[in-house]
């Protein structure tokens, strides 16, 4: 039961063929036996657990029922939730318990869902790995000698792995999409601003937006249907009517159009991966669409911007983890200079402290221009490339990542590693949402392929990404040497 | 060598609204430590900003009483710098797009002279907490309750030339904003801050010299003394060849002197940048023009229809108009009295005199303007004269009767009754028949005397004019 997705075991959560409380037990036993190798959760809420599934027994015996009611799921332990630790990866955060829920989950709590626990991720949201986090790196459920991907790389191991039925992740500049893609599962990040941003601990505030890591576009539709919505809280937030993403799932995608950003079929795509996104383009042909190649002419300089943009947010961002009110604080300060020095030199990773070298060095006196200012330009410039293309096309599809999971320590410069996202992060420079679903697996390894649409388009993407589902299985295929059943 | 001062001043004013800038938490002064503090205003993990949208329509209203340029799109910033009462490592604030640009307002002088000086921009901020260093054996405590309170920064163009100025500027920004009822104000309580800018420069050169920034001065009389002292200061170094050193200073108001506060002329980079978990503020001018017809009347305003209306001169209706509830005061009085001149003299001698002896507000007077105003009206209806309304005056002091019963209970009725007054001008008659003589023999200025003589023996409550009337009758 626990590798069916969320469609599925609702259905049988409704039919009474399982109970919450059976199906979150058969997880909490599914994380006991292969969490220690996978490192994919930092907190199992396992009486929190059973407690809610109980809870959502109980309504579904008074005649309740939705999509996620009684669904077991992990929340990415980037998300605030109350009375339990929300670490965010960092030893900064070790021992923070929040005194409040994130949006996400308040939203996700009110729908009846059961929260298993918290998955591990690169420390403050930051690397495209799951190896910079301070609760050690976690396995790819496909190969454990490699990488998820990152940041939200416990999330998707957890889904691929089935010690979930369903996880949210985050996503600044593909760390939802390359996990997935690694993982073999469906990763979707909206819109910025369609889902709050209140409670999920900020890195880039202008690119962070959460969304779904499931096992279906379907299942991502139906998290989707509750998370996303104007929040009062988060001002970044839009005011725009939620359509029901499951509803158009089925919209036949005869004359669809999609553009191929000739940029992202160029020198560094792995050709076994081009292969797979080339067979999954054909069967979209199959189903009626047509297919133009695009140019996007200032991809070439997202990373650049990215990596100037992300981290003077993150600079900021980060300044409140100072020991002065909640989190790590070094032992015996000195004086406030020593305090704020020795806690955040300790409490804080190597990437996380580069970042913020990074950020603070972009925003100084007589480099802002250069930098900052400079990089917003070109994210505008990003923008219009996107604008141009919609124009002529509904979505762009490509490959989310150039290559399939790499190996554990086999990246460890760091240019190379923020290279990961290069067909990624330019999505979050203009806002769109974009979707990671599996194609064909290219040497035994999961690959992604990306669809993006334009502004607010969640349906239409929704809908081209279940499409293909219904006509291939290569979302279905499970990682060898994990049992199927715990 | 003659100097010529320049000042700058940089006002600080918290916005009185009921909750913060960016959270829903209580604003009020003087609460136990952190009890007005929420997961916002402790910058916890997570949490974001809303805007107080209360807080910007006070900034506009202030923006439209200085005819200031309002920005129809301020952008918020974060301002980078680490200090432990500053909750999230930053403070937002306003850099290129503040919502309040260039506007101006005048000030009058001693002498009566004008003077428009420039302001050149105010923007929103959020104020940071506080740090307490006592009681902590050696430690220090941060209380966040202040963090977050809204706050606009006024910021004036190097137009003042003298301490003197610099508090007429202050002094008149303090009443257009109390006017507006948009903050306290209150210096002592740090509702109103101000930082001083101040240089100084040979007389006739139009380059600015050096200056220096001093902060800490919490009342009207300590801006005009730290300026003086500092302004004095800086001459002594110059004269004695020396250079003025950019820098901070702080005024310490017990040596009546500023000191150096930071030995580091480096300036502070504080990296500002839009800050990205809040949008533009756009606004439109229909939301503009629903404030500007929201205006109260402004202290000039009022006081050209003061002059106009009642015909006060122009010192006294400056007086009435300076602080708003002085203005309020005085415009109930005529209000009830019915007469502006009468309590336009009663609230300028009388009221002012009694609030400068006492080291009063006009809200701690226990003459409320109601009370004032039956007073005027008995003076005018002749129930009492001007120099019994004196003695009820006193009597209101004490008592807070009606003025009515004052009068009353005190036996102070002017006599109007003829019969009485007759009797009382027959007396004076029979008791001087030599006055009586020399003004039937034409010396009319003889007549005060026996009004006096009459008044007297009334103990003042006889009407004079029916005295004076009867009189002249009778000695015919």
């Amino acid at each position: 039961m626990i590798e069916k997705t969320v469609a599925e075991l609702s259905a049988a959560l409704a039919a009474g063929e399982i109970s919450s409380v059976e199906l979150t037990q058969a997880y909490l036993d599914r994380i006991k036996q292969y969490n220690q190798s996978l490192n994919a959760y930092i907190t199992v809420c396992e009486e929190e657990a059973i407690a809610q599934a109980r809870a959502a027994d109980e309504a579904r015996a008074k005649g309740e029922n939705s999509p996620l009611l009684g669904i077991p799921l992990a929340q990415k332990d980037i998300f605030c939730t109350e009375g339990v630790t929300t670490t965010c990866g960092s030893r900064m955060l070790e021992n923070f318990i929040s005194p409040y829920d994130a949006t996400v989950v308040e939203r996700l709590n009110k729908a009846g869902a059961v929260m298993l626990g918290k998955t591990n991720m690169d420390e403050f949201a930051m690397g495209s790995s799951n190896e910079t986090s301070y609760f050690g790196p976690v396995r790819n459920p496909w190969d454990v000698k490699r990488v998820p991907g990152g940041s939200s790389g416990g999330s998707a191991s957890a889904v691929a792995a089935d010690l979930c039925a369903i996880a949210t992740g985050t996503d600044t500049g593909g760390s939802i999409r390359q996990p997935a893609a690694f993982c073999g599962i469906t990763g979707f990040k909206p819109s910025y601003g369609r889902v709050s941003r209140w409670g999920m601990i900020a890195f880039a505030s202008s690119l962070d937006q959460a969304g779904p890591i499931a096992k279906s576009a379907e299942d991502a539709a139906l998290m989707m249907n509750v998370i996303a919505g104007l929040d009062e809280k988060d001002s970044t937030s839009i005011d725009r009517p939620v359509e029901d993403y499951a509803a158009s799932l089925n919209d036949s995608l005869d004359g669809l159009r999609i553009g191929i950003p000739k940029q992202h079929f160029a020198e560094g795509l792995n050709a076994e991966v081009e292969q797979s996104i080339r067979d999954a383009l054909a069967e979209y042909e199959k189903l009626g669409a047509t297919i133009t190649e695009i140019d996007l002419p200032n991809n070439h300089l997202s990373v650049s911007a990215y990596y100037v943009v992300a981290p003077a947010e993150a600079s900021a961002n980060l300044s409140r983890y100072d020991g002065v009110r909640y989190g790590y604080r070094c032992d015996n300060p000195a004086d406030l200079e020593d305090m704020y020095k020795r806690t955040r030199s300790e409490g804080f990773g190597d990437e996380v402290k580069r970042r913020i070298m990074v950020g603070t060095y972009a925003l100084s006196a007589g480099f802002y221009d250069a930098y900052y200012r400079k990089a917003q330009q070109i994210r505008r410039l990003i923008k219009q490339d996107f604008n141009e293309a919609f124009k002529q096309v509904d979505v762009i599809i490509g490959p989310t990542s150039p290559h399939t999971a790499f190996e554990l320590g086999a990246k460890t410069d760091p240019v190379t590693m923020y290279l990961e996202d290069i067909y990624t992060i330019a999505v979050n420079l203009a806002g769109l949402p974009g979707i990671s679903i599996p194609a064909a697996p290219a040497g035994g390894l999961p690959t992604g392929l990306h669809i993006v649409g334009n502004d607010f388009a969640e349906a239409k993407v929704l809908n081209v990404a279940h499409q293909l589902q219904r006509n291939t299985d290569w979302h279905k295929q499970k990682p060898a040497g994990l049992g199927q059943e715990a | 060598m003659e100097w010529e001062t320049v000042i700058g001043l940089e006002v600080h004013v918290q916005l009185n609204t009921q909750s913060k800038l960016f959270s829903g938490s209580a604003t009020q002064f003087g609460a136990e430590p952190n009890t007005q503090a929420n997961i916002f205003d402790l910058a916890l993990p997570g949490t974001l900003p809303v805007l107080n949208e209360l807080a910007l329509a006070k900034a506009v209203r202030f923006g439209l009483a200085i005819n200031a340029e309002i920005g129809k799109r301020s952008v918020f910033d974060r301002k980078n710098y680490f200090y432990p009462d500053l909750p999230k490592g930053y403070q937002v604030s306003q850099l290129d797009f503040p919502t309040v640009g260039k506007g101006e307002l005048t000030i009058v002088m001693d002498d009566g002279s004008e003077k428009v000086i420039g302001v050149t921009r105010a923007h929103m901020e959020e104020d940071a907490g506080k740090s307490l260093h006592e009681d902590f054996h050696g430690m220090s405590g941060i209380d966040l309750n202040r963090a977050g309170t809204p706050l606009l920064e006024i910021v004036s163009e190097p137009d003042l030339r003298s301490a003197k100025e610099a508090v007429a500027y202050l002094k008149k920004l303090h009443s257009i904003i109390r006017y507006l009822d948009i903050s306290d104000a209150i210096m002592a309580q740090g509702s109103m801050r101000c930082d001083a800018n101040v240089s100084i420069r040979p007389k006739g050169e139009t380059e600015f010299g050096t200056r220096t920034e001093i902060k800490n001065i919490n009342s009207f009389r300590f801006v005009e003394k730290a300026i003086n002292y500092e302004v004095q200061r800086q001459q002594d170094v110059l004269e004695d060849g020396g250079r003025i050193v950019q820098e901070t200073r702080l005024y310490d108001s017990e040596r009546d002197e500023t000191r150096s506060m930071r030995s580091k002329e480096v300036a502070n980079d504080y990296r500002y940048f839009p800050e990205p978990d809040l949008l533009p503020v756009v606004i439109d001018d229909a939301y503009i023009e629903a404030i500007r017809a929201d205006l109260p009347e402004l202290p000039d305003e009022k006081k050209a229809r003061f002059m106009s209306e009642f015909g006060l001169n122009d010192y006294d209706a400056g007086v009435l108009v300076a602080s708003r509830e002085m203005a309020e005061y005085f415009e109930k009085v005529v209000e009830i009295g019915g007469d502006a001149k009468l309590a336009a003299n009663w609230v300028s001698s009388e009221l002012q005199g009694l609030l400068n002896k006492n080291d009063w507000d006009i809200s701690d007077c226990p003459i409320e303007a109601e009370r004032l105003g039956s007073l005027i009206a008995r003076i005018k209806d002749d129930t009492i004269s001007g120099k019994i309304a004196k003695t009820v005056f006193e009597a209101m002091l004490e008592d807070s009767a009606s003025v009515d019963n004052i009068i009353e209970s005190k036996g102070l009725k002017q006599v109007t009754d003829s019969g009485a007054i007759e009797a009382l001008v027959d007396e004076v008659i029979q008791n001087n028949p030599d006055q009586v003589q020399q003004f039937k023999d034409g010396k009319e200025q003889v007549l005060g005397f026996l009004v006096g003589q009459a008044m007297k023996l009334s103990q003042g409550k006889a009407n004079p004019g029916q005295v004076n009337k009867l009189l002249r009758e009778k000695m015919q």
